[in-house]
This record gives C-alpha cells, structure tokens and sequence, in this order.
C-alpha cells in the first residue's frame, strides 16, 4: 500500500457500516498508519443511511471527512446513488449486489460486485454482510496485513461477543475466496 | 478511541472524581464513558435534572476543593453560562467541555464552531474571562484537559475545552498519559470541613459592597494579565517560508492543513497558524506571522468570530480574508484551497 487510503462506506443503519470501519480503521493502527474513523451522526442513523469516513496514511491525517473516496463501499441503494459520483476517478468501488440492483456507469473507477448479503444468508452469518465486503475491500486493496486484519477482528469484537469472533473470521474469507 | 471518551478518561487521568452532566447530542459518550467508570474508581457520576442544576454541583465540589467537570454542548453551554458566571466569580476552578454543535436555538446537532465568541469573550454576565484550549486531533483532547485542570487550579478560574462534534466523533489513535503523582496544589481557600482547626474560608460571589467588588475585580484582571503574557499557545505549520497564512483552530484547521498541503503542491507558499488556546488569544504569534506574509485567511465553521481578534492582532498591517461554513456544513480541502488561491492572486 503506498498511497492515502479515503474510504468511505454507506449504507443502511443497522448494517454495521460503522463496525466494518472500524475494523479497517484498527487493521490500519496494527501497521502503525496513521488513521481516523469518523461516523455519520445523529437522527441519520434511525432507520436512514448511516455512513463512516475512514483514512489511513503514512502522514498525519488533515480533515478526517471523505468527501471525494479512493475506496467506496456501498450497502444499499440511496447511499450508491448519493455518493458514485464523488468517487476518485481510479477510485475503488464495492457494491453489494444482491441489495443494489444497478451497475457503476463510470469507467474511471473499478467497480466490483459481490451478492454480501445473501452470501451471508446462505452461510447463516446474519448481519455478516458487512465484514464479507470488507474481505473484498480487502482482497482488493490490501489496506493492511492479513495478520493485522485478524488482530483488528479480536480488537473490535467486544469480549461479551468473543462467540461473534470466528462467524466474522469466516465472513472475511468468503469475501476474500469469491469469484465474480 | 472516540474523541468524547478520550476526554472522560483524560479527566479521570487528571484526578477529576467528581463529573456532573446532562445528556446532549454530540457529547453523549463522555457523560456516558464516566457514568461506567466513575463508579469503578470511587468517584461521583451523577446526571443532573438539569444543564443549570449539573453546573451548580461544579460549583458546590470545586468549592469543596476537588476536581469537578461537567460537559455539554452549545445549547446546554447557555443554560450554563449563569454558572460559569459564579465559578469565576467565587475564583473556583473547573472544567467545562463544550463539543459544539450548530445554532443558534436548538440549532442542529453537526458539528460547529459557532461558540466562539461565547466562550471567549461572554460565557456569562460581568467581567470576567475563563481559559479556553481547542484541540485538533483526539491525542490533544487528552493532552489538553490535563493541563486545563492544572491550569484552574493554578490561577482559580474556570477552564473550558472547546471542541467540535466532529473531534468529539471521530476515532484517532490515542495516548493516555497515566496518572501523574505530581501533588495537586493545596486549596487551603476550600470550604472542606476543618473541625474547628482554622478560620472558616468562604467561597461567594456576592459583595454588596462596591469598592471590595472592584478590588477583587481588578485583582483577577492582574492574573488574566500574567495568563495572557505567559500561557498563548499556537501551532505553526510550514511558517518559515510562508507568504500568507492560514488561521483555523479545532476541526476547520485539520481541513486547512489538507487544503495547505494542496496549495503547497500547487506552489503557493502558505502556512497554517493555529491557535490551540483561545484565550488567551496568540496574539503573538498572529503578530510574527502578520510581520511575514502578504495576507491571512482565517477559516471557521461559523460566519466568522475568531476573525475579529485575528484582526485585532493584526492591527490593520495585512489584510485578513475570512472563509466560513455553518453548522454541520464543515468547509472541503477544496473550498479552502479556492480562498487560499483567491488570497494569493488578490493579495500581491
């Protein structure tokens, strides 16, 4: 990884977008990055788009707010369409496909698409959707070591939800493993 | 760790035992970070019926001599000021934690730094200022109400930290200094129960009586003095070679240190000036930088209050531009490239 990594993931409240950020945001700290995570807040969250920004950096990080991202995850559609137009040109874009049922029309971004949510349907992961894109992000912009990306798992699942620990370790494979 | 909760564990940190709150949006975490931990650690957490009610049980534990701090945000800060007003009054210290957010009214609840003016020159009636510190990053939330506590002590006044809800949100990597041993200072002025071993000290703010009124004013006008000449606190970001400057504190710097990267880039030789304590105002160093470049800019997410003491401290020698956004609307790097841009072709 050589470049400043903006990411900025959307979706539903409740889809863990911000639990998802999060791990990111740890799995960056482990390489010793500098990084900031910072949430959408507020009345957006009940029921509306929820949405986090999430840098990591060599250098120390100025404004902590994504406005244009390099890497865009999107999880459901108001959010995609609010944002596709913001992303870098070369900019990364994740779509959970089985939620959003429209391609990205730009071809200055490489978008990839991947059926999150009924992937973690079908392997009884509910709620896992968001850690299956993350295994894609992170297939395909490697934002940190894999041995770092598990640290960042133990790190983020509380210690009341230590059981959550392996479902979220499987979720980030099937995201790694899928073809499409 | 989140911004808000860094602040609640520097508190604890700083020996603060005693944290009185009311819950308001941007700040929730901090008073709900103390109400786990105060009880862990034998201290007070108590949330009060009220933002005016939290602030007079400051005032009731800083007279007793401990370490008290309440926290709100800019609504909640104006049910406070009354409060404020008798700690500065009485010469208690105290921190007071503003995480602003958009007004006025009930305003919005995104981030904002629209109290300025209210922590800096009114935070409630008569003569009287408070110290203010604005932290930039969640390192310097910490860092900062730790000196915001030794500070009150140090000079018997209030002490607020003025942050934003967008630093009170946000995660960064922090760390947490350990407790000090170093000895707090003796308050042999507190009101803590002597049995009878001393003359009893009172803690007032009232003296009807209009020459003793002015002598203990103009008193604590001798310490705002020494503070204003000994505790200015800036960061000078790429100021050496620097032809203009941009002045911002809290969030609207971090933006302006994206947008002065960009500039530099661009080759357009500016800097970042950012003031980290508030009052008192750098005035010192507004004035070095108003000695070295063409032109400042100061960038606020308000219409525009801590250009007035730019302006002062400059004192008419360069011109000073100002770029602003409301409540919740936190000015992009690219906005603020454009007005460092508009200063550089307008300014040669």
């Amino acid at each position: 990884m050589s470049k400043n990594l903006n990411m900025l993931l959307a979706g539903f409240g409740g889809q863990g977008v911000l639990f998802a950020g999060k791990v990111i945001a740890y799995g960056g700290l482990m390489e010793g990055k500098e990084i900031s995570w910072l949430p959408s807040y507020g009345p957006e969250m009940r029921g509306g788009t929820a949405n986090c920004s999430v840098c990591i950096s060599d250098k120390a990080i100025g404004s902590p707010l994504v406005v244009n991202p390099n890497v865009f995850v999107a999880m459901n559609l108001p959010s995609f369409d609010r944002f596709i137009n913001d992303v870098e040109p070369g900019g990364t874009v994740i779509v959970d496909s089985y939620l959003i049922d429209k391609k990205v029309e730009r071809d200055d971004v490489n978008a990839f698409y991947i059926p999150a949510s009924r992937l973690a349907e079908e392997n009884n992961l509910k709620g896992g959707a968001n850690i299956i894109l993350l295994g894609k992000l992170f297939r395909e912009c490697g934002f940190c070591s894999e041995e770092a990306l598990d640290r960042a798992i133990q790190k983020c699942v509380p210690p009341s939800k230590a059981h959550l620990l392996e479902n979220n370790r499987k979720a980030i494979r099937i995201g790694m493993e899928y073809e499409g | 760790m989140k911004g808000n909760e860094a602040l609640a564990e520097a508190a604890i940190q700083a020996g603060c035992r005693h944290f009185f709150g009311y819950p308001i949006t941007p700040q929730t975490e901090l008073a709900a970070y103390m109400s786990k931990k105060m009880p862990k650690i034998g201290g007070t957490y108590l949330q009060a019926e009220s933002e005016i009610a939290a602030i007079n049980m400051v005032l009731g534990a800083a007279s007793a001599g401990v370490r008290a701090m309440t926290s709100s945000s800019s609504p909640g800060i104006s049910l406070k000021s009354e409060g404020i007003s008798y700690l500065a009054g009485s010469d208690l210290p105290a921190v007071i934690i503003n995480v602003q957010r958009g007004g006025p009214g009930l305003g919005g609840i995104q981030p904002s730094q629209a109290d300025y003016w209210q922590a800096t020159k009114a935070t409630g009636h008569g003569d009287f200022q408070i110290l203010v510190f604005a932290p930039s990053t969640v390192q310097e939330m910490v860092d900062l109400v730790s000196d915001a506590f030794d500070l009150a002590d140090q000079y018997r006044m209030p002490a607020m930290i003025l942050a934003d809800g967008m630093l009170g949100q946000m995660m960064e990597p922090v760390e947490i200094r350990p407790a000090t041993d170093k000895k707090p200072l003796e308050k042999t002025w507190a009101t803590n129960g002597h049995q009878g071993k001393r003359v009893h000290n009172v803690v007032n703010s009232l003296y009807l009586k209009a020459q003793d009124l002015e002598r203990l004013v103009k008193e604590r006008y001798q310490r705002y003095e020494t503070i204003k000449q000994t505790q200015q606190r800036a960061e000078e970001y790429l100021m050496e070679d620097a032809e203009y400057a941009v002045v911002a504190y809290g969030a609207s710097s971090r933006v302006s240190r994206s947008a002065v990267n960009a500039a530099r880039e661009l080759g357009i030789k500016v800097g970042l000036v950012r003031p980290i304590s508030l009052w008192p105002f750098p005035v010192d160093a507004m004035q070095r930088a108003a000695d070295k470049v063409k032109g400042l800019l100061v960038v606020e997410m308000s219409m525009g209050q801590m250009v007035d003491d730019v302006r002062l401290a400059v004192n008419g020698k360069k011109p000073v531009e100002f770029y602003g956004r409301t409540g919740g609307m936190i000015p992009t790097p690219a906005e603020v490239l454009g007005a460092i841009q508009k200063l550089a072709g307008g300014a040669k």
